[in-house]
Formats: C-alpha cells, sequence, structure tokens
C-alpha cells in the first residue's frame, strides 16, 4: 500500500522533533531555574546564621563590606564564648533532659493508645480518636494561660520538669494519630493468627505491631523530638531563672550582654541549638517526611 | 476512519530495545489485535500509536499522515485503558463529554453523540452516576463509550478485559465486537490472551521479544503458524512439541521420535521436508489431531499406545495426558474413549496436521 | 460484663459436651471482658493527658477570663466587653487575620509551585531538592526567627546592604508598622511553605498517570491537565491543610514576639503575643485568658471543616 508523500503533511499541526525536544528541554531548565530561586529564598536565613556565628565581631559590625561573605578569615571566637562563657550549655543540658523524657512519655502514652483505638474497638473508640485530632487543634497559645496558673499551683512554676508536664499535650495527639494510621493498615488476619498462636494482647503489641510498625514509630519520635525541642511559648510563659531554661528561650532572650545584641554569638548559639533537629533530619528525612504526610494521607 | 501504517517503528528505554523495527499495515476498518507474552512490546507499540511514547526510529501514519511528531491530542484517536482511567469527580456523562467540552462542541452536540454512545452500550441509565459508583463492567463500558463519542480514526485498546472475571470478559468480548461491526473504525486491540485476539480480531499480530513473528487472519495462524512461537502460542490447549528426527524409509520418509515410536509422514509432505532429511527437528502436533483411533483413511502405523497419566473430562471431549520421552503430551480425545490413569490407551496421530520446526531457527518447515 | 452461661447447661445434653461448651463460652466471654477492659486500660494515660492538661484547661481559661485581675471576684463578661472597647484589642483582631489569611494563600500557592516542579524534576534528583526545600520546617521557628531579625536588623540589615548596593533606599523592615507586618508574614509564608510543598507532593503523586494520559487522548494541553484532572484530585488535601495551616497560623506566638514584640505601635500583634503581655508579662492572668479565648470560634468553625475534609479523604481512599 502506498503512504501519501511528505508533501501533503499539513504543517499547522505539526512541529519537527526537534523543536519539541527543545521546547521540553527548555521547559526544564526553567523549572530548574525556579527551583533555584526558591531553594535560595529557603535557605538565606540558615546560610546567613552560619557566616555571621563564624563572622569575627569586628567584621559583623563592619557596614561597608559584604555581609553575606567572610573576609577576615573564619573564627570560631563565637563558638568558644558561647560555651564557655555563657549559660549555653545549661540550656543545652535542660533541653536535652526535657525532650527526651517527653519524648519517652509520648511514644509509651501513643503507641499503647494507637494500639488500643486501632485494633481493639470498644464503646466510645471512635469518638476519643476523634477527640484527640479535635485537641491537637487547640494551641498552645490559648491553653498556656490556665496552665500558667495550674503548673504554678503545683509549685512547677520556673522548673523545667513543668515543661516535661506539658509538652506532651504538643506531641501525643499528633503521634497517637500518626501510630493508629500505621496500625490500622496493618492487616487483621494478623491478630487472629497471633490469638490463635496463644498471645495476650501485649504479647501481640510488642513482638508483632511495634516490628512491625517500625517505621511510623521512628517517624512518631522524630516528631516528638523535633515538637519538644523547638517549643517556645510554655518556657517563655513558665521559666524565669538561667538555671532552668531550656534552648530555644535561652538563645534568643538570654545571650544579651548589656543590652548589646552579640550577634555573632547569637547565631552561633541558634546553630548550634538547630543542629540536633537538623542532624536527625539529614540521616532520617524519609522517616521525617513519612511523619507529616501519614496524618493527611492516611486520611 | 483510517489506516494506521508502521514503518521499521523501533522504541528504546535506556538500554533496553522494547521494540525493534516493526512495520505494519492496518488498512481503514480492520480490527487489528497485538497479541505476545508480557514484554512482547505489543504496549509499547500501542502508546506510540497513541502518541504516549515516542517512537525512537521509524514513522508511524496514521491516515495517510505521519504523526511521529504530533501530540496525542493531535492525532484524533481514542484508547481504552486497562484500567479504565476514568475521571472519578466526574459523572458518566461528563466522562463521556469531556474530549467534546475541551474542543468546544456546541452542548446540544454534545448531548446527542454522548447519548447516542450511551445506547450502543446500555449505559443510559448510569450518565449522573460516578465512577466510584458502577461496577467494574460498567466502568468499561463508559471507558468505550467516552472512546466513541470522539468519533475518532483509530480505536486503541490496551487490555481493556484484563481486569474482569472471566464471565464479564466473555460478555465484553461481545460487546466490543458488536461496536466494532456497527461502527467500522480502525481498531488496534492489545492483548496477552490468544483467545481474546482467535475470537476479535480480522487479523492477529503476533509479537514475540520487541518482533512481530506472524501476520494474518486467526485462521491462518492456526492452521499454519510460521514459528514455533506462534505454533505453541495460538490455540488452548498448546500444541504437542516432541523432538524428533526425520528419517528415509525407502520412497518415504518417516519421523523417528524414540527407539519404539516413529510415525509415517504422510506421501504430500515429501517433497517439502526432503531437504531437511537426517536432522534433529521439532515435531509439533495439535491435541485434536492426537485421538483415539478414529476416521477409516488413517494410518495404522500411526497408531500407538500410551499411559494415561491424568484424564481430564471436560463433557463433550477428554483430554488426556501422558508422556512420551519424559515430555508431557495431551490429546483430545472422545468421552467414552478414554481408559483411566495409570491405564494404557491406544492412541492415533492424524499427521496430516503436522507440523515440522527446524529447532535452529525456530521456524516451521 | 457477667458472664453468661447458666450452670444448669451442664445437666441439659451431655456433661462432657456442656463442660466443654461452658468451658468455650466462659473463656469467651472473658476474653471479650478482658479485651474491653485492656484496651481501656491503654487509652488511659491518653485520656489523662488529654483530660487533665487540654480539656480541664480549656475549660478552666472560660472560668478564669471571667474573673477580675486580682482573682478575687467574678465579673461575667467584663473582660471581654473591656477588650472589645480597646483599640489595640481590635487590631489584633485585624491583624491576627489578615497574617493568618494572607500568609497561608502565599504558603499554599508556593507550596502548590515547588511541587509541581519538583515532581516535574527525573526521580533521581527529586529527594535532594526536596530535602533542600524542607529545611526552614526543620530548624525551630524560634531560633530561624532570630536568624530573620538579624536580616532585618534596623542597621546592619543585610538585605537592605543589597538594596544599598544597587542605589535604592533602606528599608525600614521591623520599625515601620506596615513592613513589619509584611515582614512578620514573610517569616511565616518562608516557615510554612515546605510543609505544603511535601503535602502537595505526596498528592500530586497520588494521582494515577493515566488519568493525565487519558486526558491527554482527550485533547487536554498542560494547563487544562491541571484544572481538570489535578485540581480535583487534591481538593480535599488542598482544603486539609489550607485549614490546617489556618489554625496554626492564627495562633503563632514565635514570629511576632521575637521579631516585634507586637510593635511598632501594637501594630504586629497578635492574639497569641497580646495574650502574653497582658496575661503573663502584666499578670492580668484573667484578660489574658479573654484574648486567647476569642480565638476559640474561629479554630472551632476550622476543626469542624477539617474534620469533614478528613472524613471525606478517608472514604476517598478507602
Amino acid at each position: 500500500m502506498t503512504v501519501a508523500s511528505a508533501g501533503s503533511v499539513p504543517q499547522a499541526k505539526t512541529r519537527s522533533r526537534a523543536s519539541l525536544m527543545r521546547g521540553r528541554r527548555w521547559a526544564l531548565i526553567l523549572s530548574y531555574v525556579f527551583l533555584v530561586l526558591f531553594a535560595i529564598f529557603f535557605l538565606t536565613p540558615p546560610y546567613y546564621m552560619i557566616v555571621t556565628a563564624l563572622k569575627s565581631n569586628a567584621e559583623v559590625a563592619r557596614m561597608a563590606t559584604n555581609p553575606w561573605w567572610i573576609y577576615d578569615g573564619i573564627t570560631l571566637e563565637h563558638f568558644r564564648t558561647l560555651l564557655n562563657k555563657t549559660d549555653f550549655l545549661i540550656y543545652f543540658k535542660n533541653t536535652a533532659i526535657v525532650t527526651l523524657c517527653v519524648v519517652a512519655i509520648t511514644m509509651v502514652v501513643s503507641v499503647l493508645a494507637a494500639f488500643s483505638l486501632s485494633r481493639m474497638k470498644f464503646w466510645g473508640s471512635g469518638v476519643l480518636a476523634t477527640g484527640i485530632f479535635l485537641t491537637y487543634l487547640i494551641p498552645d497559645s490559648l491553653l498556656f494561660i490556665p496552665l500558667f496558673q495550674i503548673v504554678r499551683g503545683l509549685g512547677l512554676l520556673n522548673s523545667y520538669w513543668s515543661m516535661v508536664l506539658v509538652y506532651p499535650t504538643l506531641t501525643v495527639p499528633f503521634c497517637t494519630w500518626i501510630m493508629i494510621g500505621y496500625f490500622s493498615s496493618i492487616p487483621k488476619e494478623l491478630d487472629e493468627a497471633a490469638v490463635i498462636d496463644g498471645a495476650n494482647h501485649l504479647q501481640m503489641l510488642f513482638k508483632i505491631f511495634i516490628p512491625v510498625a517500625l517505621p511510623g514509630i521512628i517517624a512518631a519520635t522524630i516528631f516528638a523530638f523535633t515538637v519538644s525541642w523547638a517549643a517556645f511559648v510554655y518556657p517563655m510563659a513558665f521559666l524565669y531563672s538561667s538555671d532552668q531554661q531550656v534552648l530555644t528561650v535561652g538563645t534568643v532572650t538570654s545571650l544579651i550582654r548589656a543590652d548589646v545584641y552579640q550577634w555573632g554569638m547569637l547565631m552561633a548559639g541558634a546553630l548550634l541549638a538547630a543542629a540536633p533537629p537538623l542532624i536527625i533530619y539529614a540521616f532520617l528525612m524519609d522517616y521525617y517526611i513519612a511523619g507529616l504526610t501519614a496524618g493527611a494521607t492516611k486520611g | 476512519m483510517a489506516n494506521v501504517v508502521l514503518r521499521n517503528v523501533a522504541k528504546r528505554f535506556d538500554d533496553v530495545e522494547a521494540v525493534r523495527q516493526i512495520s505494519l499495515d492496518i488498512p481503514d476498518k480492520e480490527f487489528v489485535v497485538l497479541v505476545g507474552p508480557s514484554g512482547c512490546g505489543k504496549t509499547t507499540t500501542l502508546r506510540m500509536i497513541a502518541g504516549l511514547e515516542e517512537a525512537s526510529a521509524g514513522e508511524i501514519y496514521i491516515g495517510d499522515e505521519m504523526v511521529n511528531d504530533v501530540p496525542p491530542k493531535d492525532r484524533d484517536i481514542a484508547m481504552v485503558f486497562q484500567n479504565y482511567a476514568l475521571y472519578p469527580h466526574m459523572t458518566v456523562y461528563e466522562n463521556m463529554s469531556f474530549g467534546l467540552r475541551l474542543r468546544g462542541t456546541p452542548k446540544a452536540e454534545i448531548r446527542q453523540r454522548v447519548e447516542h454512545a450511551a445506547r450502543i452500550l446500555a449505559i443510559t441509565d448510569l450518565l449522573e452516576r460516578r465512577p466510584k459508583q458502577l461496577s467494574g463492567g460498567q466502568r468499561q463500558r463508559v471507558a468505550m463509550g467516552r472512546a466513541i463519542v470522539r468519533n475518532p480514526k483509530v480505536f486503541l485498546f490496551d487490555e481493556p478485559l484484563s481486569n474482569l472475571d472471566a464471565k464479564l470478559r466473555v460478555q465484553m468480548r461481545t460487546e466490543i465486537k458488536r461496536v466494532h461491526q456497527k461502527m467500522r473504525t480502525t481498531t488496534v486491540y492489545v492483548t496477552h490472551d490468544q483467545l481474546e485476539a482467535m475470537t476479535l480480531a480480522d487479523r492477529v499480530v503476533v509479537m514475540n521479544g520487541g518482533r512481530i513473528d506472524q501476520v494474518g487472519a486467526p485462521n491462518d495462524l492456526y492452521h499454519h503458524p510460521k514459528t514455533r512461537f506462534v505454533a505453541g502460542f495460538i490455540g488452548s490447549p498448546a500444541m504437542n512439541f516432541l523432538p524428533c528426527r526425520l528419517e528415509r524409509n525407502g520412497a518415504g520418509l518417516t519421523l523417528q521420535i524414540t527407539d519404539q515410536l516413529s510415525f509415517p509422514v504422510p506421501p504430500g509432505r515429501t517433497t517439502r521436508y526432503e531437504g531437511v532429511c537426517g536432522k534433529s527437528l521439532i515435531f509439533g502436533l495439535r491435541p485434536e489431531h492426537l485421538t483415539e483411533p478414529r476416521g477409516s483413511e488413517r494410518d495404522p502405523r500411526s497408531e500407538f499406545t500410551a499411559t494415561l497419566d491424568v484424564v481430564e473430562p471436560l463433557g463433550m471431549e477428554t483430554m488426556v495426558f501422558f508422556a512420551v520421552n519424559g515430555m508431557e503430551l495431551c490429546a483430545r480425545v472422545e468421552p467414552g474413549a478414554a481408559t483411566g490413569p495409570g491405564q494404557p490407551m491406544r492412541l492415533y496421530a492424524n499427521l496430516n496436521h503436522m507440523h515440522l520446526i527446524d529447532p535452529e531457527t525456530d521456524l516451521v518447515i | 460484663m457477667v458472664d453468661a452461661v447458666h450452670p444448669s447447661v451442664a445437666s441439659s445434653t451431655g456433661v462432657a459436651k456442656a463442660k466443654g461448651a461452658r468451658a468455650g463460652k466462659s473463656g469467651l466471654a472473658k476474653l471479650m471482658r478482658r479485651r474491653s477492659a485492656v484496651a481501656f486500660w491503654m487509652c488511659l494515660p491518653l485520656i489523662v493527658i488529654i483530660a487533665g492538661l487540654v480539656v480541664y484547661p480549656a475549660f478552666y481559661s472560660m472560668y478564669l477570663s471571667m474573673l477580675n485581675k486580682a482573682q478575687t471576684k467574678f465579673v461575667g463578661l467584663a473582660n471581654f466587653e473591656f477588650l472589645l472597647g480597646r483599640d489595640a484589642f481590635r487590631m489584633v483582631v485585624w491583624q491576627s487575620a489578615i497574617f493568618a489569611i494572607t500568609a497561608v494563600f502565599f504558603k499554599a500557592l508556593i507550596g502548590l509551585i515547588t511541587a509541581h516542579l519538583v515532581n516535574n524534576l527525573p526521580s533521581k534528583g527529586q529527594r535532594k531538592w526536596r530535602g533542600m526545600l524542607l529545611v526552614p520546617w526543620v530548624i525551630p521557628l524560634a531560633l530561624s526567627t532570630l536568624s530573620w531579625w538579624w536580616l532585618f536588623d534596623p542597621t546592619h540589615s543585610a538585605f537592605n546592604w543589597i538594596i544599598r548596593s544597587l542605589g535604592g533606599n533602606e528599608v525600614p523592615w521591623l520599625s515601620d508598622p506596615y513592613w513589619a507586618r509584611f515582614s512578620v508574614i514573610l517569616v511565616n509564608v518562608w516557615y510554612g511553605a515546605p510543609f505544603f510543598l511535601i503535602m502537595y507532593l505526596a498528592a500530586l503523586k497520588s494521582v494515577p498517570e493515566q488519568l493525565y494520559e487519558a486526558a491527554q487522548i482527550d485533547g487536554a494541553n498542560a494547563w487544562q491537565r491541571f484544572v481538570h484532572v489535578t485540581l480535583p484530585m487534591m481538593r480535599n488535601i488542598i482544603a486539609i491543610t489550607v485549614l490546617f495551616s489556618l489554625i496554626v497560623t492564627f495562633a503563632n506566638f514565635d514570629i511576632v514576639q521575637i521579631m516585634t514584640a507586637g510593635g511598632p505601635r501594637n501594630m504586629t500583634h497578635v492574639f497569641a503575643t497580646y495574650a502574653f503581655l497582658l496575661g503573663i508579662r502584666s499578670g492580668d492572668i484573667p484578660l489574658g485568658a479573654a484574648v486567647s479565648l476569642f480565638m476559640f470560634p474561629i479554630l472551632a468553625i476550622a476543626a469542624v471543616f477539617i474534620l469533614r475534609g478528613v472524613r471525606k479523604r478517608g472514604r476517598e481512599i478507602g
């Protein structure tokens, strides 16, 4: 059968193969251009934090030279001053203690509750699950006033143990929600096989569910850690003295000497304080993101 | 309405050649089925015709126009996907009219065309429902309706029945055939099921490893396969294959299978096979030509006895399985004639329908 | 739970059979009783925390808001009336709303755009870019706000240095009220956009590729595919994230407190910071409680919509 020659091809609808490929390549280049612009936007503050922390005080104060670059050489004096001459390490220690306690409490509470809510339907479990979700929507900036009274009444004001008391309100609801999502996705047949094998509920939890839902547990742990580490409202409201203070509030408010903002040291402090979450993120990024999206995509 | 021509079309993904230099002529109004095992390149070929994949080499023509650089939306084709690909947030009516709405077709005409297609497929009362309220078969009809409404030059089907249960598959097969008879649109249909290919196609294209093994009408492929692959792929249960040697026996030829088993080659084939005398070959015979001794003109030398392994009664016939030389063979016998598992049975090989295959080239001689 | 088996079962059919039946039935009843009890005990810590540290304080807050400053007598809605009469508070309401709506709008927009950009990259590179773009969300907000404060510093602003080098005039990022509002919104958007990016990227990936192919064959160009396939499929997730972010942004404390402390002239105060100022700094707990309670109606409405959205999404998937 004969095929009409190329001359009869209507030109309007076709583009040459070369132009099609060029069009696609331009689209990709443009994508990269915009992505780079967004990346610059997102990474500017951390970059500037690093640059300032490594600059000498003199250069920080100097107005004439380009603040985005270091000309006088990198110095670690801010870090040294920070660690030796300020209460920074105390803040770090307090934050670490609080965070570890809160993460432990959160994981125990969430895993137990999530397991029972997702696998063991009992009267009111649906209501409770919804209720948990709703309480997550009550912000700390509403609760901190009444909690101030309560904490004062308990004599825990100005003690970092008050943080251990209140931080779980920030972490437990969402972690439970994440864990419910993960536990729900484990098929029911596993329960039944375990019951037939003679396991009681706690054994089922420890020997079967936790290992299988480990990614979810890691994600929830990371979430609890990050939220505790970054909490600001409660320590701002409940903690006053330096020896009880945590990193976020301490770095922002207390590292000021005689009304002069030592920006070099402040940035060094901010950098060190932000380091733990960043390091966890660098190594466990996928779990981090899984924790976030689990909330929404698992309904 | 248009014809489809593929000339030396090839597709390579990184370093895998999915389709190697195939050429195909599909005249207007023909129903062509591309059939083959997974990975043979049939879906890739279909997607190249659709424009969803770009051909690495060769030319594709739809209706005498070369469409290699034409995007799918301008090729005037319609496609039915294996997973239906219905827009979940639109009603059936909106799904079917989507393409027309995009082109700015007037509302009255849209309504008329959608209702016409809905009548053909008997889905008129589903028009206001959403995909998730429909069963699998209904969704498939809607997907077809969406294609029909477009009144395209070519229909493309990508394994549309694979997700349906067996009974529904048979029903939908008939539907598709009926629609084609009514609309007479050129159709390219991809499936891995040779039965679908045989029942639906005007012509069947058997593909294997990125190449076309054979093109022809279903009966052609059935009775005159050109390659070992086609011989074994078409027809169910599959053709029996046995290694053998062709020997001269006086004026005629004999197929030597084992020391105890040999068959005389029908005299009419002597000239054809003379050239490969003395070689090791593969002997192919379909199960329906391996029966209990029947027919008055049969050659008694083609009879033999075998011990049955498995007997499968199917009602109108019985399949018996037995081993020769360690290879399992299948024969279709009259229901009453089968003995029993472990029992010997007299069988007859009708060599008028035999095939000989050269193992070096895998071609039928 | 009462054991349902009557001992007289033993006398009816055969003793062995009855014994077996009774043991089986009571075993089952016991199992059910245990299961329910165990489940409840496992939930108890959660219930205690939520009841004691969220629900009770929320109600306590309502009670507190109706006391006088010294917390000696009940004054009904006097605090609320007082607040509504104050200019500064009315500005707080206005500012909180403006910040929330503007910031969330831009966060969603940037999130959607970057999600598309990242999704169109070859899959090998996506992880890297996603990792880089999520950094603002990983750094504790208080600390990154500190760095923004330094970037906005009146004397040493690095941004102003760039503007000066290009020949322009310095911008009073935090000292001019309207620029201060802009700065607060900017930091908010910077911090929250990555969250939207991650959510929308996940949502984009859940749209089946075949839908786009079917749309292509139906004749849709890239924009039409976005409008008719992408957006409808993402509708629910967009709604959930927007509402969620509205709540969180509305109640935000860190950014304003650190960068402007509500100023200049109270023109960047939001509910959280104003409550802090009145309640903690000035020691008027009831008034502070009243301020933060104003958030409640809006949070409740948003919560209802989110819940509906989440339920709908659950049905969509399941």
